[in-house]
């Protein structure tokens, strides 16, 4: 047996560690926090391995493939630093945990399907959002704009929509 | 002092983000089942660690402009755009629902041992290029209701930008007197123990029969 895992920090504490940490960003680069597009630019390098001619010629993915390698990006360090805070983080506090997380009374296989739909759903959100939740909800929510409260309003009212027909997944 | 510094850089970069991801792994948002008890109540911290880092950086912003240390132009504000994000926040919303991430949380699950926020993040590059492949016929409704550039609430609302701030900590302080009432009348929220402990204990009953029929 391991020791137990620390408690979480209280999610008053962790989002104002959060919101100094956004601050911060917007002080060093002029921009908040991201990570849709990382994923985007991964997408389009990996789109461009499978069909090269197909993916320089795309509206969306061509310009992106223009301008270089698609990963050489401020976004793509910021997600490899991501990984090591997180994991520094749940290491620390004996909070790695490897399995299929998922809610009682669902089969773990049944789990990763409804994360690859899941995942799906989110990819394509995002590019018609400009950005995720990090992106346009929290980084845009922070710059007051409107465009990220439009996103927070549409986000909050979909998750308890899907989640209220769905709630076999997780209880 | 001139800020921001505009330093897009490696540097930059590793450092936002490890100051990010450790973060969210220390609000717990690692774990999908305690990001998802959001929208069945019994947990209220996506909502509230969300807004309170929207508000503190928003606060620290306007007094970095107030002290004249920064321009109101100086940040990336962006554009609204009603429809696609709308649809945009919709179907992420959704789609965290049912797969449990959103792309920052997803890393850090990722970061943290979860084996379904990589099969999350194998949907996520399926979702993006299946949008890059339909741009061109979605291309109207993408730039549909567009609003003044860089709009914001104060803009909006035609109030002072205090106003609104304050508008905003009196409705987080509601929202979250709000979740703790209904994180109590459901047992939650979600603690630790409950989330990263090595094994569901389903599991363990599994294999105990496995083994035995063995």
């Amino acid at each position: 047996m391991r020791e137990a895992p620390k408690p979480f920090w209280s999610p008053l504490s962790a989002g104002i560690v959060l919101g100094l940490a956004l601050l911060l960003t917007f002080v060093i680069t002029g921009h908040g926090l991201g990570a849709s597009g990382f994923v985007t630019r991964f997408a389009a390098q990996a789109n461009e391995w499978v069909a090269p001619t197909a993916t320089a010629e795309n509206a969306y993915f061509g310009p992106f493939m223009k301008a270089g390698n698609p990963l050489m990006s401020w976004i793509t360090w910021e997600v490899v630093g991501v990984l090591i805070g997180a994991f520094l983080g749940a290491k620390g506090a004996g909070r790695i945990s490897v399995k299929v997380e998922r809610g009682p009374s669902t089969s773990s296989g049944n789990r990763l399907v409804y994360a690859l739909i899941g995942g799906a759903l989110v990819g394509f959100g995002a590019r018609l959002a400009r950005g995720c939740t990090s992106g346009v909800g929290l980084s845009g929510g922070a710059t007051l704009a409107v465009a990220g409260f439009v996103f927070l309003i549409g986000f909050f009212a979909a998750g308890f929509a899907v989640s209220f027909l769905m709630r076999r997944v997780w209880q | 002092m001139s800020i921001p510094f505009y330093d897009g850089g490696v540097a930059a970069g590793l450092l936002s983000g490890v100051l990010f991801g450790y973060a969210l792994e220390a609000a717990g948002f690692g774990s999908p089942r305690k990001l998802t008890a959001q929208f069945s109540l019994r947990d209220f911290s996506v909502f509230k660690v969300m807004f309170t880092a929207v508000l503190v950086s928003a606060i620290g912003l306007y007094i970095l402009r107030s002290m004249g240390m920064m321009a109101g132009n100086a940040v990336f504000i962006p554009t609204l755009f009603f429809w696609a994000i709308l649809a945009g926040g919709l179907l992420i919303g959704a789609g965290f629902a049912l797969g449990g991430y959103c792309p920052g949380t997803s890393v850090v699950g990722v970061a943290s041992g979860r084996i379904d926020a990589v099969v999350f993040g194998v949907g996520m590059v399926l979702g993006t290029s299946a949008f890059a492949w339909v741009y061109e016929p979605l291309m109207g409704f993408y730039m549909a209701g567009q609003g003044p550039a860089a709009q914001t609430l104060p803009q909006l609302f035609g109030l002072p930008e205090w106003v609104v701030l304050l508008v905003l900590v009196i409705l987080a302080a509601v929202g979250f007197r709000l979740g703790t009432m209904m994180e109590r009348a459901r047992g939650g929220p979600l603690t630790a123990e409950e989330v990263c402990a090595p094994d569901d204990e389903a599991d363990d009953l599994t294999m105990t029969a496995a083994t035995r029929q063995a």
